[in-house]
């Protein structure tokens, strides 16, 4: 019970703080519309796939691009939080590790997910329709983006001690997981041994599952998509929960 | 015995912060921590509160083990931090809120907790501003009062007065005392005001180099150094017949400053001011904790200091 109270403390403080942070919000929604308008746009007078323009066609994969890089960068901002004594204060809370990383983690999903419905809405505005069926499938799909993205953010965050290594990871997990899934170009015809990293890539089916959704086109069912997701959320958790429970306060 | 350290050491790469520490303290007891910046006070409330994992040694905290049950002692501590620890985007009340929530403060009384600890630090008017609008006094006492919302059964406190204005800190010291003496909390507190140490702790240690130097009662360690203290100014006062008094155990001379301690107080102090010579000013007072901790951590200590700092690099090292 003081566990579950004390979950929903660390989750509001999360969603407090964002919602208090206009600026982050404003931007984290003006950057994918850079994406659709300035890429999706530009490439799109020029190629189209299946009948369905380019804008249209990345739109899933611009969606997913926003709560990546919210989610991932919420994670590592735990490094912040352990510079500040406020992480202190939480450390020598009554709350197991356990509770800890699940608070922040539900509290940085809340975030990107906030942001993921925002861009959802302004899809109309882009000639995107939607289905009952088809938000449903996005926001699931969202939801798996946020709780697996911001337990790596957390896990790696937790080990940290300096905002250092933050290119390295930003060169390295960030743009390879994003770039790599699918999310700016169909999957037919790529080379083998680029296929081959593809389909590696958790944030592929993700992707995957919901271009089906809203448009039709997929390359696997939606069944792979959603094991293949929740293999990826629940090794993430995994990972993040232990990493919490081997971090030190300093 | 609440608290009880046992050889409780932290030593950061060759740097020994914490220094086998034994201490041991009574429940509903106020125990103060003096000594000078980075004497190792905050790291040892750090391994007390079982955010730094010890070196070495072990304390038991209400009867749990800081290292085998941090879960157990955490629920039995409350702590304010030295370094400012409160969130600056959110109100301090919505902190105090937080804090109620994960410290499991019962909801039926987490309002009228809120509130009576924001009348306690004077905070009620500003609670709903954010605390990025305080002032550092304003944030001290917020998180003051955040370290007592959830009424732990010890309080560890790390310079919680620091910055306070003199009437802010009075109700403060007031406030610990009732804790202490009503509520049977225990509170270990460290402060470098020796007037907060003299009024509030029931005993005080002396720490330097990670090592506990002195412990006893403010007013046995102020005997210590003597009864009664004169402090003259004289042109050439006469040191050596002084220095031959039976009840003068300290004599310091320095540009016609002269500084001396009796070892007993009353009668004497005329005989004392006639043998010294043409004085132009005197004072007589009490020893003061400062003058114990200048003593016990001035310049001829330090030396020593300088020693063992040595000695404690070889054992650290191993060479
Ligand atoms: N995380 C750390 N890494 C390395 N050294 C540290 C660390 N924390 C503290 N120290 C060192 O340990 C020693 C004791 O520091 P500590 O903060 O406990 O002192 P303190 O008595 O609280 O001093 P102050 O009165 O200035 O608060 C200092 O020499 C400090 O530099
Ligand atoms: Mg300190």
């Amino acid at each position: 019970m003081s566990e579950l109270t004390g979950l929903y403390a660390l989750w509001y403080r999360e969603v407090k703080v964002f919602l208090r942070e206009r600026s982050r919000i404003i931007s984290s929604v003006v950057n994918p519309l850079i994406w659709l308008v300035a890429f999706g746009g530009g490439l799109g007078s020029a190629i189209s796939f299946g009948g369905t323009g380019y804008q249209t066609f990345i739109f899933p994969g611009v969606l997913m691009m926003t709560v990546l890089f919210t989610s991932i960068f919420f994670g590592l901002y735990i490094v912040w939080d352990k510079k500040l004594d406020f992480f202190k204060e939480v450390m020598v809370a009554p709350l197991s590790r356990t509770t800890l990383f699940v608070g922040k983690m539900l509290g940085g999903c809340t975030d990107a997910l906030i942001q993921g419905s925002i861009l959802l809405v302004l899809g109309i505005f882009f000639g995107i329709q939607y289905t009952v069926y088809a938000v449903v499938i996005l926001v699931l799909f969202l939801l798996f983006v946020a709780i697996g993205i911001t337990s790596i953010g957390l896990a790696i965050g937790s080990q940290m001690s300096s905002f250092e290594g933050f290119g390295l990871i930003q060169s390295f997990v960030v743009m390879p997981l994003f770039f790599l899934s699918g999310a700016l170009y169909p999957l037919s015809g790529l080379p083998d041994w680029l296929m081959i990293v593809v389909r590696a890539n958790p944030l592929t089916y993700i992707v995957d599952g919901m271009r089906g959704a809203l448009l039709g086109i997929y390359n696997f069912p939606l069944v792979e998509d959603v094991v293949v997701s929740l293999a990826f959320v629940a090794v993430m958790v995994g990972v993040g929960t232990l990493a919490f429970k081997r971090m030190s306060a300093t | 015995m609440i608290i009880k350290t046992e050889g409780i050491t932290k030593a950061f790469k060759s740097l020994v912060a914490v220094d086998h520490v034994d201490l041991s303290i009574d429940e509903g007891e106020i125990f103060g921590l003096l000594g000078p910046n980075g004497a190792g006070k905050t790291t040892l409330l750090s391994m007390l509160a079982t955010l730094l994992r010890p070196t070495e040694g072990t304390a038991m905290i209400n009867g749990f083990d800081v290292i085998k049950q941090p879960g157990h002692v955490r629920r039995s501590i409350g702590m304010v931090f030295q370094a400012p620890s409160s969130d600056d985007l959110l109100t301090g009340w919505e902190n105090l809120y937080l804090h109620a929530l994960m410290f499991g403060v019962p909801a039926e009384v987490r309002r009228e907790r809120i509130d009576e600890v924001l009348t306690l630090v004077d905070l009620k008017d500003r609670a709903n501003d954010r605390v990025k609008t305080y002032s550092g006094g304003m944030r001290r006492r917020l998180e003051l009062a955040r370290g007592l919302l959830h009424k732990p059964k010890i309080l560890l406190l790390d310079e919680p007065t620091l910055g306070l204005d003199p009437q802010t800190r009075e109700h403060i010291w007031e406030y610990i005392e009732r804790l202490a003496r009503e509520g049977r909390v225990t509170i270990l507190i460290t402060t470098h005001y020796m007037e907060e140490a003299d009024r509030l702790c029931d005993r005080v240690a002396v720490i330097d180099h990670g090592k506990i130097i002195a412990l006893d009662s403010p007013a046995n360690l102020k005997m210590q150094i003597g009864k009664s203290m004169i402090k003259a100014k004289v042109k050439e006062p006469n040191l050596e017949k002084i220095r031959a008094l039976p009840y003068v155990s300290k004599v310091e001379a320095k540009d016609g400053d002269v500084s001396i301690v009796l070892s007993e107080v009353g009668a004497h102090i005329q005989e004392v001011l006639c043998n010294l010579g043409d004085a132009s000013f005197v004072e007589l007072r009490e020893p003061t904790l400062n003058d114990v901790f200048l003593q016990l951590t001035g310049k001829e200590i330090r030396a020593e200091g300088a020693e063992s700092l040595e000695e404690r690099y070889t054992r650290a090292t191993g060479k």
